[in-house]
């Protein structure tokens, strides 16, 4: 048939090849994904912007108030001057990975990529595992890259009133920012695929961040703090922390811990569940 | 080769797909005709691995297409919900396709330049027509250069010279050999299209057969009858081998298998009265019509409606 000649038969194809695709494509792929839509775009240069802008105003605030602050502020701020420099961009620039997370997943369902995404690659807790590594390290190698550059503004802020050095102890909390956020990602990509709904993941990944984990805290006694403690972004949000509230019960490192737990189980149901469900 | 063996699917207490049987050969289009709702693109969806069947099993060359590797480049699908994110251009979706199965990258400029879609493959989806969407999905079907298609109201929105452009295609595609399966819910455009006929109805199977014997058995050869013997006759049919049925119509007989003079000269040879006979010149819309109108989901007795969206049909 001339067709097949024609147009038909391809002129670049290979034979198709043997053994599991290479997960090596799939990597490759899901990495095709993540920078052909502009919503990465966007949250990225909004996790930027917020976090080097917060990296510098509150360093820039504590040393034109400094004469203001009371001596428990001022101990605190001299104790902990990488925590200040990090926490409050953190805490702005974390809203735009979590809900970036969510959009990796959620918004396959409601624009219906799942069903291409599913047809080319059935083996669906591969597909799974290979969004998820290739967003988890495109987090955490972005949010090394900020957490370096907000804590040299704040150093240079600070330069004025302290001088901010990196003990060994301190790298933790610099290195920490990118660690918190590559798994922050990765929570809540998982919750964009248990959801699968745009809208409603948001709703919850961003209740979860900036209302229930403090709320919990109005808990009284020890079910109070332990539910707390045990919070996943509470948990998480400890590795950048040097002295942790007294109702924070055990260590930054123990904390993010319990956030990895967290979010490998949850990793482990949206693998059962995608297999499960229709899609 | 497309095998569908007992395959169940229901919906909570819905069942959309009845114990299904049957088999999709090579080389030939293979009409998939049923009205909306009757269970199609939940049975392609089965084969597709997309959804859990509740029993049963749906298999490609052998093997459910979870298993399949590569499976891209055994299997093109249609789906007739939108599978694209509207935020990428088609050029990226397409090399997403590609890169999951090894196949380079210089397959998607040529499955867009077949489509018709190069002079817009790097525009976002979402400003696509129904239509552009549609080439879109084909390129998608047509990017791993697979042995069987699975395609679902692939017309859908297409204009007349779109219509004509895929009938074209699928016909050079099955003439390779290939397989070729195709949804649709209207008769016509099958029967002008497909070599062979998979009827379903209320998720069950209605026929399988080829075109021309659909035609022959559901149009042309019925004949409306009318005799005061209505027992002596319907004996005297049977023993030939025809069919015979009743009407709405209290005393009318519709014979099938046969034509209006082999019936009059059986009614003469055996000396029974005729007081009509009548062949019946349905058409082949009608004659599905009247196949699947008691099993189609909103079935309407006077005037079946097959227009409009088919949702999970």
């Amino acid at each position: 048939m001339a067709a097949r000649d024609s147009v038909l038969t391809p002129t670049t194809m290979q034979a198709a090849g043997t053994g599991h695709a290479h997960f090596g494509r799939l990597l490759l792929a899901e990495w095709t994904k993540i920078r052909s839509v502009r919503s990465t775009y966007w949250s990225l240069i909004a996790l930027i912007i917020a976090f080097l802008f917060f990296s510098w105003l509150f360093p820039y605030l504590t040393v034109s108030n400094w004469k203001q602050a009371t001596p428990t502020q001022q101990a605190n701020l001299i104790e902990d001057p990488i925590g200040s420099i990090m926490s409050s961009g953190l805490f702005v620039g974390q809203l735009a990975v979590a809900i970036l997370g969510v959009m990796v997943t959620a918004s396959e369902y409601s624009t219906g990529m799942i069903r291409s995404t599913l047809l080319a690659s059935p083996h669906r807790v591969r597909m799974l595992a290979a969004k998820s590594i290739v967003f988890a390290l495109l987090i955490l190698v972005i949010g090394e890259v900020i957490a370096f550059a907000g804590f040299f503004i704040g150093r240079q802020t600070f330069k004025s009133l302290l001088t901010v050095n990196l003990s060994s102890g301190d790298v933790r909390q610099v290195f920490g920012v990118g660690l918190y956020l590559g798994m922050l990602g990765l929570f809540s990509l998982v919750l964009g695929s248990l959801i699968r709904h745009v809208a409603g993941a948001i709703t919850g990944i961003v209740a979860l961040l900036l209302v229930i984990s403090n709320l919990i805290q109005l808990i009284p006694g020890r079910v109070g703090k332990y539910l707390y403690t045990y919070e996943p972004t509470n948990a998480g949000f400890a590795i950048i922390g040097k002295r942790l509230p007294d109702n924070f019960l055990i260590s930054s490192w123990e904390g993010y811990g319990v956030f990895a737990a967290w979010t490998a189980l949850l990793w482990a149901l949206a693998a059962y569940l995608l297999v499960r469900r229709d899609a | 080769m497309i095998e569908v063996k007992d395959l169940v699917k229901k919906y909570g207490d819905t069942t959309a797909v009845d114990h299904l049987s049957f088999a999709v050969e090579p080389g030939r289009i293979t009409g998939f005709l049923g009205p909306n709702g009757a269970g199609k693109s939940t049975t392609m969806r089965l084969i597709l691995g997309l959804d859990r069947p509740t029993s049963g099993n749906a298999l490609i060359d052998g093997k459910p297409y979870r298993d399949l590797r590569d499976p891209l480049r055994y299997v093109g699908a249609l789906l007739e919900a939108r599978a694209v994110h509207g935020g990428r251009s088609a050029f990226n979706h397409l090399l997403y396709l590609a890169q999951t199965q090894g196949v380079p990258k210089k397959r998607v400029s040529e499955v867009l330049d077949l489509v018709g879609l190069s002079a817009v493959a790097g525009k976002r989806t979402k400003g696509f027509s129904l239509g552009m969407g549609q080439r879109l999905g084909i390129a998608a079907a047509l990017l791993g250069d697979p042995e069987i298609l699975i395609l679902d109201e692939p017309v859908n929105g297409l204009d007349p010279e779109g219509v004509l452009w895929i009938r074209q295609l699928l016909k050079a595609l099955a003439s390779d050999g290939r397989t070729i399966f195709v949804s649709s819910h209207l008769m016509n455009e099958m029967a002008v299209t497909a070599d062979h006929l998979i009827v379903i109805g209320r998720g069950k199977l209605q026929a399988d057969m080829p075109v021309g014997q659909f035609i022959a058995q559901f149009s042309d050869t019925a004949v409306l009858v009318r005799t005061p013997h209505a027992d002596s006759f319907r004996a005297a049919v049977g023993e030939r081998g025809w069919s015979v049925a009743n009407t709405n119509d209290a005393g009318a007989l519709i014979v099938t298998g046969s034509t209006a003079p082999q019936i009059g000269e059986l009614a003469a040879e055996r000396g029974l009265v005729l007081h009509e006979l009548t062949p019946q010149k349905a058409s082949l819309e009608e004659a599905y019509m009247e196949l699947t109108r008691e099993s189609g989901e909103f079935a309407h007795r006077s005037a079946p409606v097959l227009g409009g969206s088919d949702g999970r049909a």
